[in-house]
C-alpha cells in the first residue's frame, strides 16, 4: 500500500452521476447504506431529472446522488463533492458546479466519445478545460470495457453488460473509501435471489472494480473517514418520506385509532402513499383517489367516521384540496395535510426542492381559515413531527397542515429508532357523555369541541359547510358567525400551550440572530456552527411550529440587534414575522434555484450582514 | 342487520330542523320514501350517516335525525366513499343534484361507481340548478331557455344512466318523485344491493323547472309512459298491461299482445342480473313517444365491492405479517446497533438540545 496516496478526513461528500438509466440513484444508496452501517454519520442528496426517460447522454437525462458522510454529526449532504464518479459526458458537464475546487472525478473513459461529447453540447474535444476543470484531479477509468471484459463469459447480451456498469464504479469506490461490501453483496443476493446469474455477474463486477482500485493505487487516492461516536441504540437510515408515514403510523398506533390515508400520487411526496400502501399489514388502509380533491374528501370522510385519516400531496396538490380544507376547518375534524414542497409556480420544478407553500399553507383558503401549521426540519425529524401533527390534530378537533419538502422527502439519514414508550400520549376527544353532547360544544380552556361519529349510540348529530351555532343548527346570525370565527382561530392559537419553546442554537444573545424554518436546518446549523468557531457572535432560531408560533418567540427576537430570515423562497416567512412581530427588522437571505442553500453562501450573507 | 326487529318508523328519522324547501318540491316525498326505507331496514339508527353535496337537494341530512355530512358542491360521493372505506358496517347514503353529481361533482360520481364502494347514492335530477335559482345543468335538454342559455343551450345533456354504465356500474334505478311506494321499493333494493347503488328520481323544482318531467309523471298517463321493471318478470306496460317489449333486429321494440301474432310468450322478461350491459342501455335510452320511459331497477349486478375488497386486504395480509407493531417495524430491515465505549445514552427528541451547545 506504499505508494497510496491516503487522504484523511472529518467528513467527505460524494456525487455519483450518470444517465438516468445508468442506476446511479441505487449505486449511491447502497453507498450510502454501507457507510451508515459501517458507522458513519451521512446524509444524502437525490438529485433526478423529472422526465424519466430524457435523451440518452444529454445534459436533461443526468442522475445525481450525493451523499456526505464523517466522523462526527453531519447535517447535510454537503455543499460541493470531494469526489465525482461520472458516468458520461453529460454528468461532468451537468456537476461541475457541484465540485469542490481541486477535487477529484472519475470518469468512464470510454463513454467519451465524439458522439457523446456532442450529446452534452461539448464545443471542444476537452470537455474538462471547457468546464475550467483543469487543476481538478481527474481519473480516466475504462469502467465500460471493464466490465466487458469481466463478463465476457458468462454469455451476456450487451444490454445487461451495461447495466452492470454501476457495479465496477460501486466497488472501486468501495476500495477508495475503504467500505466493507457485505452488506452490498447480501443485498444483491436478496434482491436477484431467483436470478442466480444477475447475482453472480453483479458480485463479479463489484468485486473486479474494487480489485481495480487496489491494483491501481498509485493513482487513485483512497480516504480514510473515522467512524462517528454516537448515541446508544438502534439505527437505521430512513428517508423523510418513509419518516413521515411511519410517524403517522405510530400515531394511529399511539392513539389506538385506525389509519386511513387518502391520496393521489404526485412528486415528490409519492413515496408517503406508497409507504403507508405497504402496510396493510398494520391494519392502515390507503385510498388511492382519482385526484386531490377527492383525496383530501376521502381523508374528511375518514375522519367523519371517527379514524386518524391523513392525506398526503405536493404544491398543486394542495392547490386542489384547498376548498376541501376548508370544510375541515368548519367542521372541526381533526385530519393531517402532509405537504412535501417542491419548486412552484404550476408545476414548476417538480424534482426540486423550494419552501414556496407556506404562504398557500397559512392562508390558501377561502373565508378566515385558520389551520395549524408546522414544518419538519431533517429527513428523520419527519417522523416526530407527523407525530405531533397527528396529536395536535386528534386532540384540538383542528385541521393540521405538514410542510416538508423534496429534500427531506428523498434525502436520508442515519436514525436512532425511538422506542414507542419514548413517545408522548394522545387522547383523543372522543365525546363519552350522550346526554351532554353538542356538535359544537367546546372547552372553555382549548376551545376544541368533541368527537362523535356514525356508529356511536345517542351521539347522531349534522355537520357541514355552513356556519352553526352550538346545537349544530344552521346560523346566519352576524354575531354567531362573527364570534365562530374568532374562536376557530382561537383554537388554533390555543395550540401553542402544548408545542415546546423556541430553542436558541448558540447564546440567548447576541450580534446577529439567524431565523430559517423546516428544510432548511441542516445547512443552517452548519453554518452558524463554523461561524462561532470563527468567533462570531451568531445564533440560529430554527422554527417547526409556524402556526401558531411558539410562545416565546418575542422573547428570543428582543436580545439579538440583527435577525436575518433565510429561505428558499422570496421571503414568506419574513413577511409572515413582519405582520405578527412588525417591532424588529427582518434581513433576508432568499434562494430559488431548486437546491438547498450552501453553507457557504450562507455565511457569506451572514458576515456580510455582521460588517453592516 | 340486527336479529331483533327495532321496529322503527318514519318519524325515528326526522329531526327537529324545519324543513325549507320550496312548497310543492319534489324533494319532500323523495325524502318521506327514504325515511320509510330506513325504518324498515331494521339496521341500528346510529349506523346511518347520510352525506350530500351542495344544492338545494343536499340540505337532506339537516332533516334527517342520522348522523349527517352537508358538505361542498360535488363533493359528497368522495367524502362518503371515505366514510365507507373507513367503516364498511355502516349505511351509508349519498344525496346529490344533477348539477352536484354530473357537473362539478362528475369526476368522483364515476369514479365511485368504477370501484362499487357500497353507497346508496339518490340522484335528484330536476335538469336545473335549483338553489342557484335556475341556470341550466348537465341534464338539461338541448335548447332549452334558462336565465344562463336565454336563447336555448347549445350542448347536449348527460343521459345519467349512460354514463352509470360507462362507468361499470352495477346498479341503476329510474324513479319518479310522486310515487312513493314504488320509490320505497327501488330504495329498499338500492340499500340491498352492495356495491355502488344510482337511483335517478326524476325530481320536480316547482320554482325554475315546474313540469319538465310532467309528461312522462303524470298519474294518469302512468300505464301507459312508464313502464315498472321487475327482475324476473315480462317487460309489459299499458292500461290493460296490453303492451311489451320485444327484440327485433337486435333492437328493442314495443309490441301489442294479440297483435301481429304476438303473444305473452314472446314479452321480454327483465334480468337485472345480466352482467353484459347491452339490453340495460337500450331500457336506460328508451325514451317517448316510442317507447315508455324504464323505471325501478333496470341493472343490479354482483361484484367485487371495493370497501370489502379493502378490509379483506387488511385481514389477508395482516395475518401472515412479520411485524407486528411500529417498535418491531422501526426495527425491522436493515438496522445497527452503536453500543460503543464512547457513546452516550439516548435522549428522547423532544427533550433533545440543540447540538451546537458545544
Ligand atoms: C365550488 C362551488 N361552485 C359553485 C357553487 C354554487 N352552487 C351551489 S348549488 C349549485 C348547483 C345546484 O344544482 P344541483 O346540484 O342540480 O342541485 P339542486 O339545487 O338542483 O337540487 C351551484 C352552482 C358552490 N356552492 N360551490
Ligand atoms: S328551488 Fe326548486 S329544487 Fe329548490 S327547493 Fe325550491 S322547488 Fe325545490
Ligand atoms: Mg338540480
Amino acid at each position: 500500500m506504499k505508494d497510496t496516496k491516503v487522504i484523511e478526513l472529518e467528513e467527505v461528500a460524494i456525487r455519483f452521476s450518470g444517465d438516468s438509466g445508468d442506476g446511479m440513484q441505487l449505486t449511491g444508496t447502497l453507498f450510502s447504506d454501507a457507510t451508515a452501517l459501517f458507522g458513519n454519520d451521512i446524509s444524502t442528496f437525490p438529485d433526478y431529472p423529472s422526465e424519466i426517460r430524457a435523451p440518452q447522454g444529454t445534459v436533461g437525462g443526468v442522475s445525481g446522488f450525493q451523499v456526505q458522510f464523517g466522523h462526527k454529526e453531519v447535517n447535510t449532504p454537503g455543499d460541493e463533492a470531494h469526489v465525482l464518479i461520472a458516468m458520461n459526458p453529460a454528468a461532468v458537464k451537468a456537476n461541475a458546479r457541484f465540485m469542490k475546487p481541486g477535487g477529484t472525478i472519475i470518469y468512464d473513459v470510454d463513454s467519451f466519445t465524439q458522439k457523446n461529447l456532442d450529446k452534452a453540447n461539448f464545443a471542444t474535444d476537452d470537455p474538462f478545460g471547457e468546464l475550467k476543470l483543469d487543476d481538478y484531479i481527474k481519473i480516466a477509468v475504462p469502467i465500460t470495457s471493464l466490465t466487458r471484459e469481466s463478463l465476457k463469459d458468462f454469455g451476456m447480451d450487451n444490454k445487461s453488460v451495461l447495466r452492470s456498469k454501476n457495479m465496477f464504479a460501486l466497488g472501486l469506490i468501495c476500495w477508495m473509501f475503504g467500505r466493507p461490501m457485505d452488506y452490498i453483496e447480501s443485498f444483491i443476493k436478496t434482491k436477484f435471489a431467483k436470478k442466480p446469474t444477475v447475482v453472480e455477474s453483479n458480485l463479479k463486477v463489484l468485486h473486479d472494480g474494487f480489485n481495480y482500485g487496489m491494483n491501481m493505487q498509485h493513482m487513485t487516492p483512497q480516504y480514510l473517514v473515522h467512524a462517528a461516536e454516537i448515541e446508544r441504540g438502534t439505527y437505521r437510515n430512513i428517508n423523510g418520506n418513509i419518516a413521515t408515514a411511519w410517524g403517522m403510523l405510530a400515531a394511529a398506533e399511539k392513539s389506538g385509532l385506525d389509519l386511513f390515508l387518502g391520496s393521489y400520487p404526485i412528486t415528490p411526496a409519492t413515496d408517503v402513499l406508497v409507504a403507508l400502501a405497504a402496510r396493510r399489514d398494520l391494519g392502515v388502509k390507503t385510498f388511492q383517489a382519482e385526484d386531490e380533491i377527492a383525496g383530501m374528501c376521502t381523508t374528511l370522510g375518514a375522519a367523519f367516521a371517527g379514524k386518524l385519516a391523513v392525506t398526503s400531496t405536493s404544491g398543486p396538490g394542495l392547490a386542489l384540496k384547498s376548498e376541501a380544507i376548508g370544510l375541515a376547518v368548519m367542521a372541526e375534524l381533526p385530519v393531517v395535510i402532509v405537504n412535501v414542497q417542491r419548486g412552484g409556480p404550476s408545476t414548476g420544478l417538480p424534482t426540486k426542492t423550494e419552501q414556496s407553500d407556506l404562504l398557500q399553507a397559512l392562508y390558501g383558503r377561502n373565508g378566515e381559515s385558520p389551520v395549524v401549521v408546522l414544518a419538519a426540519s431533517t429527513p428523520s425529524d419527519c417522523f416526530y413531527y407527523a407525530y405531533l401533527s397527528c396529536k395536535i390534530a386528534l386532540e384540538r378537533m383542528v385541521p393540521v397542515i405538514l410542510l416538508t419538502d423534496g429534500f427531506l422527502g428523498n434525502g436520508s439519514e442515519p436514525w436512532r429508532v425511538p422506542s414507542m414508550s419514548e413517545l408522548p400520549e394522545i387522547t383523543p376527544r372522543i365525546a363519552k357523555n350522550s346526554s351532554e353532547f353538542k356538535p359544537y360544544k367546546r372547552d372553555e380552556d382549548i376551545l376544541a369541541r368533541e368527537w362523535a361519529f356514525p356508529g356511536m349510540e345517542g351521539f347522531q348529530h349534522r355537520i357541514g359547510g355552513l356556519e352553526k351555532n352550538v346545537e349544530g343548527a344552521v346560523s346566519h346570525d352576524p354575531e354567531n358567525h362573527h364570534k365562530n370565527t374568532e374562536i376557530r382561530e382561537a383554537k388554533v392559537q390555543k395550540v401553542a400551550d402544548m408545542i415546546p419553546e423556541l430553542e436558541v442554537c448558540g447564546d440567548e444573545e447576541g450580534e446577529l440572530l439567524v431565523v430559517a424554518w423546516g428544510g432548511t436546518y441542516g445547512h443552517m446549523i452548519s453554518a452558524v456552527r463554523e461561524m462561532r468557531q470563527d468567533g462570531k457572535k451568531v445564533s440560529l432560531a430554527h422554527f417547526n411550529f409556524i402556526k401558531p408560533l411558539p410562545a416565546n418567540t418575542e422573547e428570543v427576537f428582543s436580545k439579538f440587534k440583527k435577525i436575518i430570515v433565510c429561505e428558499l423562497n422570496l421571503g414568506q416567512f419574513a413577511s409572515y414575522l413582519r405582520d405578527k412581530l412588525p417591532e424588529y427588522e427582518y434581513h433576508q437571505v432568499n434562494k430559488l434555484k431548486g437546491l438547498p442553500f450552501t453553507v457557504t453562501e450562507l455565511k457569506e450573507n451572514f458576515e456580510k450582514l455582521l460588517e453592516e | 342487520m340486527s336479529n331483533i326487529d327495532l321496529q322503527y318508523t318514519l318519524k325515528d328519522f326526522k329531526s327537529e330542523n324545519e324543513v325549507r324547501w320550496c312548497p310543492g318540491c319534489g324533494d319532500y316525498a323523495i325524502m318521506n320514501a327514504v325515511q320509510r326505507t330506513m325504518a324498515d331496514m331494521n339496521v341500528p339508527h346510529e349506523k346511518f350517516a347520510v352525506i350530500s353535496g351542495i344544492g338545494c337537494s343536499s340540505r337532506f341530512p339537516y332533516y334527517m335525525s342520522t348522523y349527517g355530512f352537508h358538505s361542498i358542491h360535488g363533493r359528497a360521493a368522495a367524502i362518503a366513499s371515505g366514510v365507507k372505506s373507513a367503516n364498511p358496517d355502516l349505511s351509508v347514503w349519498v344525496i346529490t343534484g344533477d348539477g352536484d353529481s354530473l357537473a362539478i361533482g362528475g369526476n368522483h360520481f364515476i369514479h365511485t361507481i368504477r370501484r362499487n364502494i357500497d353507497l346508496n347514492v339518490i340522484l335528484f335530477n330536476n335538469k336545473i340548478y335549483g338553489l342557484t335559482k335556475g341556470q341550466y345543468s348537465p341534464t338539461t335538454d338541448r335548447g332549452f331557455v334558462t336565465k344562463t342559455s336565454p336563447n336555448g343551450t347549445i350542448e347536449d345533456s348527460f343521459v345519467p344512466g349512460q354514463l352509470v354504465l360507462g362507468a361499470r356500474g352495477t346498479f341503476f334505478a329510474r324513479a319518479v318523485d310522486s310515487n312513493v311506494k314504488h320509490n320505497q321499493l327501488v330504495f329498499a333494493e338500492a340499500a340491498k344491493h352492495q356495491g355502488t347503488s344510482i337511483v335517478e328520481v326524476l325530481q320536480n323544482c316547482v320554482i325554475f323547472n315546474d313540469g319538465i318531467h310532467a309528461q312522462i309523471a303524470d298519474p294518469k298517463h302512468r300505464a301507459e309512459r312508464q313502464l315498472f321493471l321487475e327482475h324476473g318478470k315480462p317487460m309489459r306496460f299499458g292500461h290493460d298491461n296490453e303492451k311489451g317489449l320485444i327484440v327485433e333486429k337486435g333492437r328493442l321494440k314495443v309490441a301489442v299482445i294479440g297483435e301481429n301474432g304476438v303473444t305473452e310468450d314472446d314479452i321480454l322478461v327483465h334480468d337485472a342480473k345480466e352482467v353484459d350491459p347491452y339490453l340495460h342501455m337500450q331500457l336506460i335510452n328508451m325514451s317517448m313517444p316510442d317507447f315508455p320511459i324504464a323505471m325501478g331497477v333496470i341493472r343490479a349486478v354482483d361484484a367485487p365491492v371495493y370497501d370489502q375488497e379493502l378490509e379483506k386486504q387488511v385481514a389477508e395480509v395482516s395475518a401472515t405479517r412479520r411485524v407486528n407493531n411500529v417498535d418491531e417495524l422501526l426495527k425491522s430491515g436493515n438496522t445497527w446497533e452503536v453500543d460503543e465505549p464512547g457513546s452516550s445514552d439516548p435522549v428522547p427528541f423532544f427533550k433533545k438540545k440543540c447540538p451546537i451547545l458545544e
